[in-house]
């Protein structure tokens, strides 16, 4: 720390709010169910995720049992393992962690982070959560329509997508479209909430250095998110005529059952590039929120400043940006030019750079700190350790060489579980372990949290390693049944069966984690105000949980940035954002 | 998909001059002290709902790109037959421009306080575009009439598909200019009003500037801009 001249600081005057400009609830229907409260959007934005998120859950268990103990489960048979994996996986990625990260996270975080009284279009959020219930409930629906839930794989290629031979041909496809072009529209109103609440709400003293990295994490994933989506939307709206009305957007010339069909013409390519130019800044709108918050995490939890806030914040701003231009790299084996390959295998490397700066920085804050092992705490040292390892075998693929052999290997489907599926989750974990106390004023219990984290951490680990070993003898994704073939050793049925029993085992660990969140929520030790003594504004509102307006009748004046743990000299190892004075001034000092 | 990264270079440039304003090179860790007492701090003066509308002119500029992209990719494959544009389009064309001129004037009546002006203003971009949208579900019917149906020939698909969703966003518009409008009607007064008014121009010369560049698309007249933009990529 350099030598700052504290008592140099003047206190300001809070900012007048206006009374007119806050939401006041009405009844019991306006301030639980029809709410416009960020904070109950938030949560239930969180409980419809993590609902839609528990059928995905069951569905991987499914699958599991049918990959590992092939033939003994009569009840799954090709189809429905096509069916199971296309919803666990466009679940997972997009109405869980999209959802929580973004509606929930950034609904509960943002406008308590920046000492803003609620979000800027409250009536415009509320819309918002309901058009995504109405999403998650059309796509819930596709279990129960004639010939059940699409088997497009996640990525829903044409033309097999809405061909006869893929199941959920008839209703499935089209309800998996009209589902997701609900949940862009959704999410376009919570993203322009969220977006314009950190631009236009801040509160005096909030200037955008010092906003936690949380906040800017949620920020730049909203903004690529709203960039993003429409790709998504305007691939979905084209294959939904392609479908319906019979055009040939994306279809080709094709002979079905020895007859000529209707269609002609399209290019399948058309849609990977306008599904790929979504799904790639996807992976870093659920990535930068992570980011963001591992960030906090790691910062409160080692009693030091964040290293490097500075190129912290470049990281996540450059990483938005790279983002766009990465998305071939999913389409090394569609028959591009050598060219573009090369391109793109650049831009991919290159996005490693700023993200290897954010690990150094992590890692660097966590020097010589003063580590609290809480539960929060090894969520996000659990993270780090598993993004460094999806990260790397990223770098593999990202590689044209490399990528073509093990394309629709296990694998990638265990490169992207590591980096995109457990890394996350454990920030969500972790996330929801530090903030529970704020939302609901008690600690969760932490023999269970531990007792989650080390069979959830070591579980993973026991799942998706043994499966990069499967994927590079070249057994292939999505087949429901490997049977026996020359290059796939025989021990790969015992190690898939192993695979399987952990998946069942980790899966068994969430439960006791929902257990953990309901018991807590009566039984839970009362943690008062800020258990963690972090700094940031949300922990310094006068109630816990917070009140409609978040903060009584004057906004906090933010004096510093968010970061000030055991700064030399003060009286207590951290000072929050919206205290004037770092030590108090003696008495009968000279002032 | 030359079209949306051209789009995106755009955003690129907007967002990074916006960020260059925000003392990215500033050391919070050194910084004590309230929000006034650092030079160049500036908070930013325009009201939500106006920055609100700009993040969504964005995402409709994104969605409008990637339609671009898609046509542009796709008019390349052999089946492709340019679609003879209706007459009718340039009549609508000419509407649309009207509706906006009439919000403009709605704009600068609402400036000088003149609520009259404005009521007048407001409906008659209304009728406007109201008049633009019944032309354009004519030049439809005048297009199946003639056999260009939406499954024909995929330029006749993206032909539909585009002017839908031009059209879907003009009808959202229209919500807001009604709405806006009752507010004129009930005498809401005109510092509040003044606002509503200048989203709903800002929103119809984007729609309006959509719209041009799409008619240049359909038409033909950009497809050697179109083709230069491909070569360029490739």
């Amino acid at each position: 720390m350099v030598d700052v001249p504290y008592d140099a600081v003047t206190e300001v005057p809070p900012a007048e709010v206006a009374e007119v400009d806050l939401y006041h609830p009405r009844s019991w229907w306006t301030r639980y169910v029809f709410s416009q409260d960020a904070k109950v959007i938030a949560i239930q934005y969180s409980l419809t995720a993590t609902a839609i998120g528990l059928v995905a859950l069951v569905l991987s268990w499914l699958m599991r049992l049918q990959l590992g103990f092939p033939g003994t489960f009569s009840f799954i048979d090709a189809n429905q393992y096509l069916q199971f994996i296309t919803m666990h996986g466009m679940i997972m990625v997009i109405y869980l962690l999209t959802a929580l990260f973004l509606g929930g996270f950034g609904n509960y975080l943002i406008p308590l982070m920046v000492g803003a009284r609620d979000m800027v279009f409250p009536y415009v959020n509320m819309l918002s959560y309901w058009i995504y219930l109405l999403a998650v409930l059309v796509l819930a629906s596709t279990f129960f329509v004639p010939g059940g839930p699409t088997g497009a794989g996640w990525t829903l290629y044409p033309p097999q997508a809405i061909l006869a031979g893929t199941p959920g041909q008839d209703w499935g496809i089209v309800l998996m479209l009209a589902s997701l072009i609900l949940f862009i529209i959704g999410f376009t109103m919570g993203g322009l909430n969220y977006v314009v609440t950190v631009l236009q709400a801040r509160t005096r003293g909030m200037t955008l250095m010092r906003m936690p990295l949380t906040v800017w994490g949620i920020f730049t994933a909203t903004i690529m998110a709203l960039l993003a989506f429409p790709a998504l939307f305007v691939a979905s709206v084209m294959m939904l005529f392609d479908r319906l009305l019979g055009t040939s957007f994306f279809m080709p010339a094709l002979v079905e059952m020895g007859q000529q069909m209707k269609y002609g013409g399209g290019s399948p390519i058309l849609f990977q590039h306008l599904f790929w130019f979504f799904g790639h800044p996807e992976v870093y709108i659920v990535a930068l929120p992570a980011f963001g918050i591992v960030s906090d995490l790691i910062s409160v939890h080692a009693r030091k400043n964040i290293f490097g806030y500075r190129m912290m914040v470049w990281a996540i701003v450059a990483i938005g940006a790279l983002s766009f231009i990465v998305w071939a790299h999913h389409m090394y084996v569609s028959g591009m030019h050598p060219k573009f390959g090369f391109f793109f295998a650049t831009t991919t490397l290159i996005i490693a750079v700023p993200t290897a700066i954010k690990v150094y920085n992590w890692v660097l804050t966590l020097w010589r700190g003063d580590i609290h092992l809480t539960v929060p705490m090894l969520f996000a040292l659990g993270f780090i350790i598993t993004f460094v390892n999806g990260g790397l075998t990223g770098l593999f693929l990202g590689n044209v060489v490399v990528d073509v052999p093990l394309s629709d290997t296990m694998f990638v489907v265990a490169h992207f579980h590591m980096v995109m599926g457990v890394a996350p989750i454990m920030v969500v974990l972790g996330a929801i372990y530090h903030w529970y106390p704020k939302m609901t004023g008690r600690m969760l219990n932490d023999a269970l949290g531990k007792f989650h984290f080390w069979v959830t951490f070591l579980g993973a680990y026991l799942i998706f390693f043994p499966m990069h070993y499967i994927g590079l003898l070249g057994v292939p994704r999505r087949y429901h049944d490997i049977g026996e073939a020359a290059f796939i050793p025989s021990s790969t049925h015992t190690l898939n069966a192993f695979i399987s029993i952990m998946a069942l085992i980790v899966g068994f660990a969430q439960m006791v984690f929902l257990f953990n969140l309901a018991w807590s929520y009566f039984k839970g030790r009362p943690s008062g105000g800020n258990p963690w003594r972090a700094t940031t504004l949300e922990w310094q509102t006068p109630e816990t949980p917070p009140g409609h307006g978040n903060w009584g009748k004057e906004l906090p004046v933010v004096y510093r940035w968010a970061y000030d743990y055991s700064v030399p000299g003060a009286p207590q190892d951290f000072i929050p954002q919206n205290q004037p004075r770092a030590t108090p001034v003696l008495q009968g000092a000279a002032p | 998909m030359s079209a949306i990264v051209l789009f995106m270079a755009v955003i690129a440039v907007i967002a990074g001059w916006w960020l260059s304003q925000q003392r990215l090179m500033s050391k919070p860790w050194l910084e004590e002290g309230a929000l006034g007492d650092f030079p160049a701090a500036h908070e930013m003066t325009w009201p939500a709902a106006k920055i609100g509308l700009g993040v969504f002119l964005a995402v409709v500029g994104s969605l409008f790109a990637l339609f671009i992209s898609a046509y542009s990719m796709r008019m390349n494959m052999t089946d492709w037959r340019t679609l003879p544009v209706p007459g009718l389009l340039w009549f609508n064309t000419a509407v649309l421009v009207l509706s906006s001129v009439a919000l403009q004037w709605a704009y600068v009546a609402a400036r000088r306080d003149d609520m009259e002006d404005v009521v007048i203003g407001l409906c008659a971009g209304g009728v406007a575009a109201v008049t633009f949208l019944v032309g354009q579900l004519l030049a439809w019917q005048q297009l199946r009439a003639a056999g260009y149906f939406v499954a024909s020939n995929p330029s006749n698909s993206f032909f539909y598909m585009i002017t839908a969703a031009h059209g879907l966003h003009l009808i959202g518009g229209l919500v807001a200019l009604g709405r806006t409008t009752a507010k004129a009607w009930r005498g809401v007064e005109m510092p509040q009003l003044r606002l509503s008014v200048e989203l709903c121009a800002i929103y119809w010369h984007f729609l309006l500037l959509i719209w041009l560049a799409l008619l240049g698309l359909l038409t033909g007249w950009t497809d050697e801009f179109v083709d230069i933009c491909r070569r360029l990529l490739t």
